[in-house]
């Protein structure tokens, strides 16, 4: 209805071509509007997709207080060295009583946020589950298109079962620290699981030996190729940042050169198609179920960039002709 | 989805008193507000670029060091200079009242001073933020 009368509108279209110059207003506005479920935002993103998927996507995750924040002020700084122009989506949770949220991870991050190549943006869940916002991913093409070359997500301070990072990132970091908590706790399943990177921070704190052979014990190995390396940081110092920049640069070459990358782009589509699925699907009381020969088609569609997630499940659900 | 009000708070200069910022932050997240909060010892230069990353529709200074006359109307200068003087700015702190005309000239849409309830200063960003999109 509103969704389709707000494509053409010159707004958009004037906020798109600015963003892709380079202007952070038209960013930030963007993403406001995502956030709010404008229909000029869907627009938009419909508009900018195909330009995205330049960024290298890394998710950073772990229980608060573990200096997800510290250590993503610090990566800042290197990769800005390296000359990478980097972006930052960082989550903190919403109320559920009053819908209120302080969003406070600019604070460690203000001496990186006086440089003109990175954007960061604070996010609010807004009642989304699993560590992230729903407008999350759509904010980091958004910094995509904007031009950055690295997008770093951080999750809300996330306990055992937040996930989904993993499906959507390009590279997840499982942030701890020492002493929170035994082997047995370790040995769970859920958020140990996920990292491609693990990272003991607030390494000079006691424990930090037997959390990390803790962790060597239990860490998976996802892919073929690819051991995920256990690493100790003191990012309040900056101990061992540059060993986790290199890592994290060496985890993209490998997801690279291994065609990884294209396994979990599809990966990626799918998660999100299957998201905005449910989400159009409900909005729209449309009780008319998408087959699965359709919606693998669908994904292989959304991984490849021939079209945009929201629309691949406006086309699954018959409100959207192919075209 | 309604529009979320989102505002920051921030702390212009040297003074490291953040109480009673943070105080305020509280009670604006309790009235359903996005707040974002910045740190101490921010430039009105670092306030207007996050203000400006942050797509906020007001920002709430607080000083009580005695340089509201400078910082203020600077952070007012930057934002309209980024052409982002829509930005509703409204100021807190140990501030003598004969202060509070001169900054409003300055561009300040709102000053609070000491005693000042925090069911006004929250009704005050819940109407402000009502600026067309």
């Amino acid at each position: 209805m509103k969704a389709r009368a707000a494509g053409g509108r010159p707004s958009t279209a004037k906020l798109v071509v600015s963003l892709q110059r380079g202007d952070k207003r038209a960013a930030a506005r963007l993403i406001s509007l995502i956030e709010d479920d404008e229909p000029a935002a869907r627009a938009a993103l419909r508009a900018i997709y195909r330009h995205t998927g330049g960024a290298h996507v890394v998710g950073l995750t772990g229980p608060p207080g573990t200096g997800k924040s510290t250590l993503i002020s610090r990566l800042l700084k290197e990769f800005r060295a390296r000359g990478r122009k980097v972006g930052v989506i960082a989550v903190d949770p919403t109320s559920p009583f009053t819908g209120g949220a302080i969003l406070g991870d600019r604070v460690r991050m203000a001496e990186a946020s006086r440089d003109p190549n990175v954007f960061i943006r604070s996010m609010a869940t807004r009642g989304y589950p699993g560590g992230l916002a729903l407008a999350t991913f759509d904010a980091v093409r958004v910094l995509e298109a904007l031009g950055m070359d690295l997008v770093f997500v951080e999750t809300v301070g996330a306990g055992q079962s937040e996930v989904e990072i993993a499906k959507r990132a390009h590279t997840t970091v499982v942030v701890e620290m020492p002493a929170s908590g035994d082997a047995v706790q370790i040995l769970k399943a859920g958020i140990l699981e996920i990292g491609d990177v693990y990272v003991v921070n607030k390494a000079d704190l006691e424990g930090a030996d037997s959390m990390m052979t803790n962790l060597r014990l239990v860490v998976p190995s996802h892919g073929k190729g690819w051991k995920p390396p256990v690493l100790r940081t003191v990012a309040s110092e900056g101990t061992g940042v540059k060993d986790l920049a290199d890592k994290l640069e060496a985890h993209w070459r490998h997801l690279n050169e291994s065609g990884e990358r294209v396994a979990r782009e599809r990966a990626r589509a799918e998660t999100e198609l299957r998201g905005a699925l449910a989400e159009v699907a409900l909005r729209r009381l449309a009780a008319k179920p998408a087959s699965e020969r359709r919606l693998r088609a669908a994904t292989e569609r959304v991984a490849n960039r021939t079209v945009d997630v929201r629309t691949a499940a406006e086309e699954l659900l018959g409100n959207r002709r192919r075209g | 989805m309604p529009k979320k009000i989102r505002v920051l708070m921030a702390k212009p200069g040297l003074d490291g008193h953040d109480r009673g910022v943070k105080v305020i932050a509280r009670a604006l997240r309790d009235a359903g507000i996005e707040v974002i909060y910045t740190g101490l010892r921010q430039s009105p230069e670092d306030i207007a670029a996050a203000a400006i990353e942050e797509d906020v529709d007001a920002i709430g200074l607080s000083c009580l060091s005695g340089a509201h006359m400078t910082l203020f109307p600077r952070v007012v200068q930057v934002l309209r200079k980024k052409k982002a003087g829509d930005i509703v700015v409204a100021g807190g702190g140990i501030i003598p009242p004969e202060d509070v005309p001169k900054l409003k000239k300055a561009g300040l849409k709102e000053v609070f001073g000491p005693g000042t309830s925090l069911q006004e200063i929250v009704d005050f960003f819940q109407k402000s933020a009502g600026r067309p999109r």
